[in-house]
């Protein structure tokens, strides 16, 4: 079974087709990035995938729940990151991270809470409100909680967008490290290229509500002989399609 | 704990974490109902020394103040504590978590009883100090006029959340002003009977006149418990429309992608 099925999605708001009729399945542990310029569809697709939006047509299975009639299955075994969507930031780090603890019924939550700020070194600042911390920081605090429950499907939402390469890097170790450790199943939407060909096993490229493209990066190299998925992604979003 | 009371307390301690971080929020919590409580008991003492024929109208004046201070602060507190999270650009978060939107109103509602507890019990200890106004000398019938006035001031706060489901940031100054609208209806200090004739059947639709009538009377030691059935009839309509306003609302917010 798939962690995660997508067939025929497609989300309209008035005149405008944000989504447009896309289908596509990850399986258990995979990585799949998804690219795509500004406006491409990518946050929609994640946000219909966490239920937080209602699509226009398609269907959705995450962790074989169908998202349309059993959300909070899923929900529980889920969890989500983004730079967009902050946490609260006058309580402190230890506090947001049991908010969303018992938000997500975590069993033995004050060890999970120290388990992750071992991991992630958050330790420093665990008691300090999350307002008060650097970029980096930040970043660090929202993996804690998208990884508060263990999740088996994580979305991310461009994770390391405005972070130095260096807390950029501890990022992404971390989650090779995860799905290697959990056998997690990731979605990344990412305008990182170097990032979508270090962690994704596949990849989509969208671009205006479709998908025009798809498969491992090594075979999007080759397909386009070029050298880097970033002149790949130039490639599509300046000459057209290539159909996958 | 059940996942739906873990749930529930989760976002209940988000709330009181943040509390517990800021004293000025607790201080704000009792400061206008100790400062309304103020100038009406000064008001009060001013009518009584005018005579005893208006000693009954001093009391009703205390007792309202009071009493509709539960309902400005119920309200209040779900519709500013769903602000918080709307603020703090959280809301996000929440929804995408395995909360159930009944939870997630449950938790506010929680809130709003700790935030509307914390600012009316030291007003109405101001009362009993400052005015020798005993509001519990009523009987246990004040109960049930607090829980009336909670509740609709829940409802009417359920209103405003959808309302700003709708409308975002626009409708956000309804969360300290809608029931001050409904005031002049609620016959908060006055029977419904002063008001005209064409505004009665407002008053008599709102769960508020009827407390109020039955606060007047009982101040001198009657329960009109016909009253007291009507407050809690309506407020059993108005929070099932309220209900249905939210759902519809969240709903819609769910297809338009507003979060």
């Amino acid at each position: 079974m798939d962690a995660i099925a997508v067939e025929g999605l497609s989300k309209r708001y008035g005149d405008v087709l944000a989504v447009d009729d896309i289908s596509f399945t990850v399986a258990p542990g995979q990585t799949l990035g998804l690219l795509g310029g500004n406006g491409a569809g990518k946050t929609t697709t994640i946000a219909m995938l966490l239920g937080l939006l209602i699509p226009s047509a398609g269907r959705i299975s995450v962790l074989g729940h169908d998202m349309a009639r059993d959300r909070f299955a899923a929900l529980a075994r889920m969890n989500f990151s983004s730079p967009y969507i902050a946490l609260p930031s006058r309580i402190s780090v230890r506090e947001n991270l049991r908010v969303y603890g018992h938000l997500y019924s975590v069993r033995g939550l004050e060890a999970r809470i120290c388990e992750l700020a071992d991991q992630l070194d958050l330790g420093a600042f665990l008691d300090r409100p999350a307002g008060q911390l650097s970029a980096g920081q930040k970043t660090r605090v929202a993996l804690a909680k998208a990884l508060v429950n263990r999740p088996d499907v994580l979305l991310l939402d461009e994770p390391t967008a405005s972070l130095d390469p260096d807390t950029g890097d501890l990022v992404r170790s971390w989650l090779e490290h995860y799905r290697q450790e959990s056998g997690c199943t990731i979605l990344l939407a990412s305008h990182n290229m170097a990032e979508v060909e270090r962690l994704c096993a596949r990849v989509l490229m969208l671009k205006q509500g479709r998908i025009v493209d798809g498969g491992t990066p090594a075979e999007l190299l080759d397909r386009y002989g070029r050298d880097d998925l970033e002149q790949v992604f130039l490639d599509i979003a300046r000459r057209g399609t290539v159909d996958a | 704990m059940t996942g739906s009371a873990r749930r529930i307390w989760g976002l209940t301690y988000r709330h009181l974490a943040l509390y517990r971080r800021s004293w000025p929020r607790v201080v704000e919590l009792m400061y206008w109902p100790i400062l309304q409580m103020c100038i009406w008991g000064f008001t009060s003492s001013f009518l009584l020394a005018r005579g005893s024929a208006t000693a009954a109208a001093a009391g009703a004046l205390i007792g309202g103040v009071l009493l509709w201070e539960v309902a400005l602060r119920s309200q209040m507190g779900v519709a500013i504590s769903f602000l918080e999270e709307l603020w703090s650009r959280n809301l996000g978060h929440v929804f995408v978590s395995p909360i159930r939107p009944w939870e997630m109103v449950a938790a506010l509602l929680g809130v709003s009883m700790m935030r509307m507890l914390t600012g009316v019990l030291p007003a109405i200890g101001v009362a009993w100090l400052l005015y020798a106004f005993d509001l519990f000398s009523m009987g246990p019938v004040v109960v049930l006029f607090f829980a009336n006035l909670m509740i609709m001031g829940w409802w009417v706060a359920l209103a405003v959340i959808s309302l700003i489901l709708r409308h975002g940031a626009g409708a956000e100054a309804l969360a300290w002003s809608v029931l001050f609208g409904l005031t002049p209806f609620s016959a908060v200090f006055y029977p419904v009977s002063a008001l005209p004739a064409v505004v009665q059947p407002i008053a008599l639709a709102l769960p508020s006149s009827h407390v109020f009538e039955g606060m007047r009377a009982a101040l001198e030691g009657v329960i009109l418990w016909d009253h007291l059935a009507w407050a809690l009839a309506l407020n059993a309509v108005w929070m099932a429309g309220a209900v249905w306003l939210f759902a519809a609302q969240f709903r819609q917010a769910r297809l338009r992608g507003a979060y």
